[in-house]
């Protein structure tokens, strides 16, 4: 019984040879590519009418900043947005993925997409790479059971919550949001709180920075407000610029080859002179 | 792929002669570390995981020019740690004397010490020789004291900026165990691999190794070399994460030593 067991060909679960390959290769002295890391700080807070998303702009390749504006806020459905942190492929992919069943699940329902569609769909497809696509996300949206926010964990466990930060940012903007949080705010309020939290990420954490990004999702309403605050501005740009003057890169030889006298012309005509 | 086996065979071989010499891996300062600290860690035996080490890293960058008769000596006020900032107006030049600052990044704990030791250095001097030790003098003596420390060394990346005793702007570039060599402008630190590109187009300088033997320092006055490293500054707090909050200027010259702060941006 045993011997047959082992004799079928293996039919499903995981596969770990090239965590093991790739641990080898490493400490051979191959570096494995790095990737892009949106060291980040996305947060989203419930309202009176709906729910907040936050995200800062800055995408970091280890300590060098390698995109000064990027987006964070992924949209999912017309109601239902996503902030993402972690390596920035896994977050882009993992939402647009679901991005696409919901409308394909909205074309067969003939109904708006509801959150914890999304949320099912997201942990289930994490929970099933064991931690490996590092997504942190916060899913936030109305639907017709109301506002939902979330937090989902690259291991596939989920939060349900009213106000929510993830990311290296996550505990600056959570001190914001824990002296400052109050139940049924309005609008004006909660976008003021949400920036606030987002400005103490840019500031106090090295991983994020850059601009502010919101979202606000109301029924029947999303505002996307891409770049809502810029509070860093570069701070000085040299009066002189940079122009090179000609002759500026030293000719160390000079060789003229005419052509003409090298090439015969042996259909068509020659060119004009 | 081909390269890539060729990595391997290379680093094998590597390991075995590594092994052969009973040496210590010691790619990277976080694994120098006197043999007291850790007496477990043989190149023989298991290797034992790293959980702590005595240094920690704490960013920032550095930025010398040296002209005819000026040194402009530059560094960011951040000092931080993994993604924490600890402080944004943390001054990491330190004026040595009336013709001499050193800037330093890297281990801010090593580096006070070091500054410590240098400035006890130069008190010592001056009670015996009655004056201030020189620029270039300074620049050995920093030298001395880095290698002095050569198998547990300061972590610190070090320009040296003055005026020598001919009133010309001189630079020193070092690196962490004491190689050092004068240069027409340097640049330390985190931010040393987007800021040294710059200076390198703007200011090229001649070979040390042409003869005859060429003026290290660089063509531009006084106030356009400020603009340049007030730039180039604004464009590495851009892209760099451990470089920004404010710049600290000092400039040296026949008037003496003069301060100036520029504005960094802060996130």
């Amino acid at each position: 019984m045993a011997e047959a067991a082992i004799a079928l060909p293996p039919k499903g679960g995981f596969n770990f040879d090239l965590c093991k390959r790739n641990a080898m290769l490493e400490k051979n002295g191959i570096a494995l590519p790095r990737f892009r890391k949106t060291g980040t700080t996305i947060v989203g807070l419930v309202f009176k009418d709906g729910v907040i998303l936050g995200a800062d702009t800055r995408a970091t390749e280890g300590e060098i900043v390698c995109d000064k504006n990027c987006e964070k806020i992924h949209y999912m459905a017309p109601n239902i947005y996503c902030c993402g942190a972690g390596t920035a492929a896994d977050t882009e992919n993992v939402t647009d993925m679901v991005r696409s069943q919901l409308e394909l699940h909205r074309y067969a329902t003939n109904r708006e997409s509801r959150v914890v569609t999304a949320l099912t769909m997201l942990k289930t497809h994490l929970f099933g790479y064991r931690g490996q696509v590092s997504a942190a996300l916060v899913l936030g949206g109305v639907d017709v059971t109301g506002p939902h926010l979330h937090t989902v964990y690259p291991h596939g466990s989920t939060d349900t919550l009213p106000f929510a930060t993830m990311g290296s940012g996550s505990l600056a903007a959570m001190s914001v949001f824990e002296s400052r949080y109050k139940e049924d705010m309005d609008k004006e309020e909660g976008m003021e709180i949400v920036s606030a939290a987002i400005c103490a990420g840019i500031f106090n954490d090295l991983g994020s920075g850059s601009n502010v990004d919101l979202c606000i999702l109301t029924k029947g309403k999303t505002e996307y407000l891409r770049n809502y605050q810029k509070p860093n501005p570069r701070s000085y740009i040299r009066s002189k610029g940079y122009d090179f003057a000609r002759g500026h890169t030293a000719i160390l030889s000079t060789r003229i080859t005419p052509l003409k006298d090298q090439v015969t012309i042996i259909e068509g005509d020659a060119m004009e002179e | 792929m081909h390269e890539n086996i060729a990595n391997i065979e290379n680093s094998k071989r590597a390991k075995k002669k590594e092994h052969a010499n009973q040496s210590r891996e010691n790619r990277n300062m976080a694994m120098m570390m006197p043999p007291r600290l850790n007496p477990t860690d043989s190149a023989s035996g298991p290797k034992q995981h790293q959980t702590w080490s005595p240094y920690d890293n704490n960013g920032g960058t550095c930025v010398a020019i040296a002209g005819a008769d000026y040194c402009v000596i530059a560094a960011d006020t951040r000092m931080s740690t993994g993604f924490s900032i600890l402080t944004r107006d943390h001054s990491k030049i330190f004026v040595i004397s009336e013709t001499c600052a050193l800037a330093s990044s890297g281990f801010q704990a090593d580096i006070s010490a070091l500054q410590k030791n240098l400035d006890a250095r130069h008190q010592t001097y001056q009670h015996q020789h009655g004056k201030q030790m020189s620029c270039p003098a300074m620049a050995q003596l920093l030298s001395n004291t880095l290698y002095y420390k050569r198998f547990f060394p300061y972590y610190a990346f070090n320009v040296l900026g003055g005026l020598d005793d001919q009133g010309k702007g001189c630079v020193y570039s070092y690196d962490a165990v004491g190689s050092y060599e004068r240069v027409g402008y340097a640049a330390q630190g985190s931010g040393m691999q987007l800021i040294m590109p710059v200076l390198d187009n703007q200011l090229k300088s001649a070979s040390p190794l042409v003869l005859p033997k060429r003026e290290t320092a660089t063509p531009l006055t006084e106030a356009e070399a400020v603009d340049l490293v007030k730039d180039t500054f604004a464009s590495a707090a851009e892209r760099d994460i451990y470089t920004g909050d404010g710049v600290e200027i000092v400039t040296i010259n026949a008037r003496g030593i003069q301060k100036q702060y520029m504005e960094l941006k802060k996130d």
